[in-house]
């Protein structure tokens, strides 16, 4: 028979991983907290315009996987919160939670007065950047908790104090601290997930100088509803919708120089976001450069519908430069290496298809845990009782970054009980 | 229960500045006889919420109707308990953040929205969990290889009891016949021990799991937490009963002898490579034509494979496959030679730092579609292959052996078409019935048939990206290589995940509580049988095969097997199908409430059926975005669209409604309804709708389906007001006024 213990599992990182995680273990009777450090759950799925091969809305999941927490009690979360300490073992940890301040209390309601009376604009961070939001701000549209957020940069203005006035409901606190709590789990899934490699280590494609060369996670903004164009691709330089676009796959991935590893999803993706500039304009085309294609399983289905489209051609080949020419357009060059000859091409745009960072890379775990030389999480059975789901432990889909987190509830599930 | 309501209306975040909320009261206390109305300037704060649990604990209120922002939000604040009835008016969101204020259209909208509420809380009871005698929690795996030793060993780490079911005398499967497996730790360079001994070890030890080898699943009769599993082994029949099931029955290979232009059956030394692990695995590297050791050695991948002769898909595994058995030739004699014949290497993830050592090993890579394979005239074996993108001939060295790397199949499609039993002669099937393969796996009792359907090439998987193990049967969980093509670490990793999620169906099914995507919710369908009049559309339409017939045709619910989506309540004719919660009843009434103004006041009135995970939502984020739309709109959400019922269409007319608009997810190839086939359904039933409005003498323009997704908010104006001035055209609707 077994003993129950204490039923209770910590999840770090709110994005798929992580809700995923959290929802599944609570709905086997155990009592979850989720710690994430943005102003809102969702993670980097929140900032998708749609997932391949269905090209369906991330928001749809995301909504289900929110009812999922709103309806079950045992499902707590903290925003902008991280974890700073952990003691203990598996079945007994005490873990240091920290709490960043929002400056907007639970008492907000989101009407809106607030932004009203805020001048002050800042990058939109959920945009990385492309375009600016007030510094009083809802997360997104789909934000939950649906509570905005202050910029600690206007603290201290007179706009601060015009803002807190404008709130009939009390909700803004200026002088809101930094709180620390601590809570005693069985089990630790860590599900921080992952960041966008930074294009601008790949210096010969221009990334940093040249506007018109973006990441594919920018491009996922610019094709979103609600992102900074609200859904249209265009010429970043000249605000122009794109007509031909190129796609430079493994950018800085199985590459010595960078990542040396695949990171499985980039293919998919710029094929999913060929469908995006095909579909906005029925002349549009795109170009996408590659090693291999590597559409696993029944994705394969995928890869050949968007390659049906004839306005979509397929160029073996690493691009070797990547510039801005006179026509304004930019060029790029590439050996292709099925023929061995050098092409060149000019395009509207270049999006670079730069792979995943596992975000324990650059931010350890406050644990003495094992990392791969990439630093990837090692799983060790469970048995730390720090648990890695999602692109932690390695570069997946989203699909599979469920699976797995429904794998590591379980891990954690057994932490909970005492044979 | 004998009801107590209380009326709350909110006055904050502009609702009181744009709406006359005296008016909005008086509706409760003069309209409707609600004995306790009252407003609040801000309710979701400290002081509204208590005033609220005052009334509770003082008045005795226990229906609860709250007129201020939408349910999506304040959801914490506003929770009373499960044994009140509560009802949220979304005055915030979807009246005033997106419609004038002041305005006596506005005003209109907010009063029949406030209508409806109280008419639905009127109506609703808390609900009565469903809980069984004998309901259990054990775990039944079928397959013992793999995925299902691994999915018995985790599950019974949480301390759970589990039957595992493996067709053959030995536990271990497909892994049995394997030397050794690809990489799974740092610095992924080397194939690494497969370790089988260990874990069926383990398996065996264990107590709590019961197993039975040489045995199949003859039949299993009931649902979640009431499975009875009749095992045949032995030449006996034992029952088990459990209450959710792990299918772990894998794959096969793709049979080699489709691939005879690959020279397999014609060249003896054309092997797989499964006869290559063998080779190995009993270290017997031979040539099979005449006993030398192997020289040379050429790969072809994807043999049958991304083929749309053979297998279509990519089977995910069988190129690292081949690498690591390259790997095992070097290693073997390091001047082998060997050329790996490939269309692209997909070795994804960590796997590709394995692809780089191989490539040290000086493994050739060749790419090219092998066309052919034939004797070189001295006994060894020649390749011919075309370039992929010039259609120039490539040939290769000549070899000692040829390894075809073919693909997987699964399990579940190695079965012919369940024939569903035919309608009667004259009656029209309308809704296609789901494709299930007879692979006698599992032999389920069930009215539509006895295997979880499959999807496209015979995968029982999930069609959801967000949910991967939600398969179209209730409890019963598919995973490793029979739920989609993968390699032996991610199925050990979907074996953990389906056993949590057969774990959570125990838990949760135990407490009368339903599973994904409505987890939690505890009502049920209840069927008044006096009224039935045995038309099969419930049985037929439920996408998860829930309901039962007996030989007379009568439905027999199983309440566990249950989503709760309601598609039975909104397929049925008779209507006697009805959640305590949710029902035509119900609804019908919510139409009825709305006040119709005759034809002469010009204010047409437009129903808006709303499927509430998507097309809801997207109008919530409307009002966010303070996008203003046409206020004749009435909106009611609904569990799925699939539970709209068509005498809802029927009522609203007869009442004077002008037009209907559905809002619900799209359907067909990519569908994304929660519940598999609800919006295709109510689609399939809106063509019908044809003959009600030709009995009323209407325009069949006054109904209008729409797709909408959660995040078509920027589009949602457009279509509403589109309708709008399509029913104007059209001109009112005759029956205003009778």
């Amino acid at each position: 028979m077994t003993e129950v213990t204490n039923r209770s599992i910590l999840v770090v990182g709110g994005g798929i991983a992580g809700l995923s995680a959290a929802v599944e273990a609570a709905e086997t009777g155990c009592q979850v907290y989720i710690v994430e450090k943005e102003p809102y759950l969702g993670g980097r799925v929140a900032r998708m315009n749609k997932y391949f091969p269905k090209l369906c809305p991330p928001n749809c999941g995301l909504e289900i996987n929110f009812r999922r927490i709103k309806n079950n009690p045992l499902v707590r979360f903290f925003t902008m919160a991280e974890v700073t300490k952990i003691e203990g073992e598996p079945g007994n940890f005490n873990v240091t939670v920290k709490i960043n301040p929002r400056y907007v209390n639970e008492k907000c309601t989101a009407c809106g007065k607030c932004e009203e009376a805020a001048t002050t604009t800042i990058p939109n961070p959920f945009n990385y950047g492309i375009n600016t939001v007030k510094a009083i701000y809802l997360p997104n549209d789909f934000a939950f908790p649906m509570r905005y957020v202050l910029d600690p940069s206007i603290l201290g203005t007179e706009e601060a104090e015009k803002i807190k006035a404008s709130c009939p409901y009390g909700a803004i606190e200026l002088d809101m601290q930094p709180k620390e709590f601590d809570l005693n789990v069985s089990a630790i899934i860590w599900a921080t997930g992952w960041k966008p490699y930074d294009a601008s280590k790949i210096l010969y494609y221009g990334y940093e100088s040249n506007p018109d060369v973006i990441t594919n996670v920018e491009m996922e903004r610019y094709a979103s509803p609600e992102g900074p164009t609200n859904g249209k691709i265009i010429q970043p330089s000249s605000g122009e919708p794109v007509k031909k676009v190129a796609f430079v796959q493994c950018a800085g991935s199985r590459d010595e120089n960078h990542l040396p590893y695949c990171s499985g999803v980039c293919c998919l993706a710029s094929l999913k976001q060929a469908t995006y500039v095909l579909d906005q304009d029925e002349e549009a085309r795109v170009y996408i450069y590659y090693i291999d294609i590597r559409a696993l399983g029944r994705y394969e289905d995928f890869y050949k519908k968007v390659m049906e489209n004839e306005r979509v051609t397929l160029i073996k080949g690493k691009p070797g430069e990547i510039r801005r020419v006179d026509s304004g357009k930019t060029m790029v060059q590439a050996e292709n290496q099925l023929n061995g000859e050098i092409t060149k091409e000019e395009f509207d745009l270049v999006v670079l298809a730069t792979g995943m960072v596992p975000s324990t890379a650059a931010e350890k775990i406050p644990f003495d845990l094992s990392y791969d030389e990439n630093g990837f999480l090692i799983e060790a059975d469970g048995n730390l009782g720090v648990i890695p789901a999602g692109c932690v432990k390695r570069p997946v889909d989203v699909a599979t970054t469920v699976q797995d987190a429904t794998a590591a509830a379980l891990k954690a599930l057994q932490l909970t009980v005492r044979r | 229960m004998e009801k107590k309501m209380g009326l709350y209306i909110c006055k904050g975040c502009g609702i009181g500045d744009a709406l006359d909320v005296d008016a909005l009261c008086n509706i409760g206390t003069d309209e409707f006889n609600i004995p306790i109305c009252k407003t609040h300037d801000k309710l979701c704060g400290e002081e509204g919420v208590n005033l609220i649990k005052a009334d509770i604990e003082g008045e005795g209120v226990n229906s609860i109707v709250i007129a201020a922002c939408s349910p999506r939000v304040m959801y914490d604040v506003f929770d009373f308990g499960s044994d009140k009835v509560l009802e949220r008016v979304n005055l915030r969101e979807q009246v005033v953040w997106c419609h004038p204020p002041q305005d006596e259209d506005t005003q209109m909208l907010a009063e029949d929205q406030l209508r409806m509420g109280i008419t639905k809380a009127q109506e609703m009871e808390p609900p009565d969990p469903f809980i069984a005698e004998d309901m259990s929690k054990r775990i039944l795996v079928v397959g013992g290889g793999l995925t299902g030793l691994t999915a018995a060993k985790e599950a019974a780490k949480a301390g759970y009891e589990v039957v595992l079911v493996e067709k053959e005398k030995e536990l271990g499967g497909y892994l049995k016949r394997i030397y050794k497996l690809p990489p799974a730790t740092p610095p992924y360079e080397e194939p690494k021990d497969v370790g089988l001994e260990d874990l069926i070890g383990e398996v065996k030890s264990n107590d709590l799991i019961k197993v039975y080898t040489g045995a199949t699943v003859e039949s299993i009769e009931g649902a979640p937490c009431m499975f009875d599993v009749t095992i045949k082994h032995n030449g006996n029949g034992t029952t088990e009963r459990v209450g959710a099931i792990v299918v772990a029955t894998g794959s096969v290979p793709y049979n080699p002898e489709n691939l005879e232009h690959l020279g397999y059956g014609k060249f003896d030394d054309v092997v797989t490579l499964q006869q290559v692990e063998e080779m190995f695995l009993n270290g017997e590297v031979k040539r099979p034509s005449n006993g030398q050791p192997v020289q040379s050695v050429a790969f072809i991948l994807c043999a049958g494979s991304r083929d749309e002769n053979h297998l279509p898909y990519c089977s995910s595994a069988c190129c690292v496959e081949a690498l690591k058995q390259a790997k095992y030739f070097k290693e073997q004699n390091p001047d082998c030679s060997v050329y790996i014949f490939y269309k692209d290497i997909r070795a994804n993830g960590v796997y590709e730092l394995f692809y780089k050592q191989v490539q040290r090993d000086k493994v050739f890579f060749v790419r090219g579609d092998v066309t052919g394979v034939d004797d070189d005239g001295s006994g060894k074996l020649i390749l011919t292959a075309e370039d992929v993108l010039t259609g120039s001939p490539i040939m290769s060295e000549s070899v000692d052996l040829v390894v075809l790397a073919t693909g997987m199949v699964p399990t579940t499609a190695l079965g012919e078409p369940y024939k569903v039993p035919t309608a009667e002669e004259g009656e029209e099937i309308e809704v296609p019935p789901d494709t299930i393969l007879v692979s006698n796996i599992l032999n389920l009792k069930y009215r539509q048939g006895p295997e979880i359907p499959a999807l496209k090439y015979g995968f029982p998987d999930s069609h959801f990206i967000c949910f991967p193990y939600e398969s179209r049967r209730t409890g019963i969980y598919p995973a490793g290589s029979v739920r989609a093509p993968m390699d032996y670490a991610r199925a050990i990793d979907d074996a953990t995940g389906a056993a949590l999620k057969a774990i959570q169906c125990v838990e949760l099914t135990s407490q009368g509580k339903a599973v994904h995507p409505r987890a939690g919710d505890m009502s049920y369908p209840e069927f008044f049988m006096q009224r039935c009049t045995q038309c099969k559309r419930c049985t037929e339409e439920c996408p998860f095969g829930a309901i039962n017939e007996d030989e007379k045709a009568n439905p027999l619910p199983n309440p566990t097997r249950c989503r709760r989506c309601g598609v039975c309540m909104g397929a049925c004719p008779e209507r006697i199908i009805s959640f305590k919660n949710y029902s035509v009843g119900m609804i019908g009434n919510m139409i009825k409430a709305i006040n119709v103004p005759d034809e002469y006041e010009e204010k047409p009135r437009i129903l808006v059926l709303a499927c509430e995970n998507d097309a809801y939502p997207a109008l919530d984020m409307a009002g966010l975005r303070r996008l203003e739309y046409n206020p004749w709109v009435r909106i009611i959400p609904l569990r799925c669209l699939g539970s709209m019922n068509i005498i809802w269409i029927a009522d609203a007319l007869s009442k004077g409604i002008d037009g209907i608009l559905l809002l619900g997810c799209r359907h067909g190839d990519d569908y994304q309804c929660h519940f598999i086939k609800g919006s295709e359904l109510a689609n399939i039933r809106m063509t019908k709708i044809k003959e009600t409005l030709d009995r009323l003498v209407l325009e069949s323009e006054r109904v209008r389906v729409e797709e909408v997704s959660i995040t078509d908010y920027n589009r949602l104006p457009q279509i509403l007001n589109d309708f709008a001035e399509k029913l104007e055209e059209l001109g009112p609707n005759p029956y205003k006024g009778f």
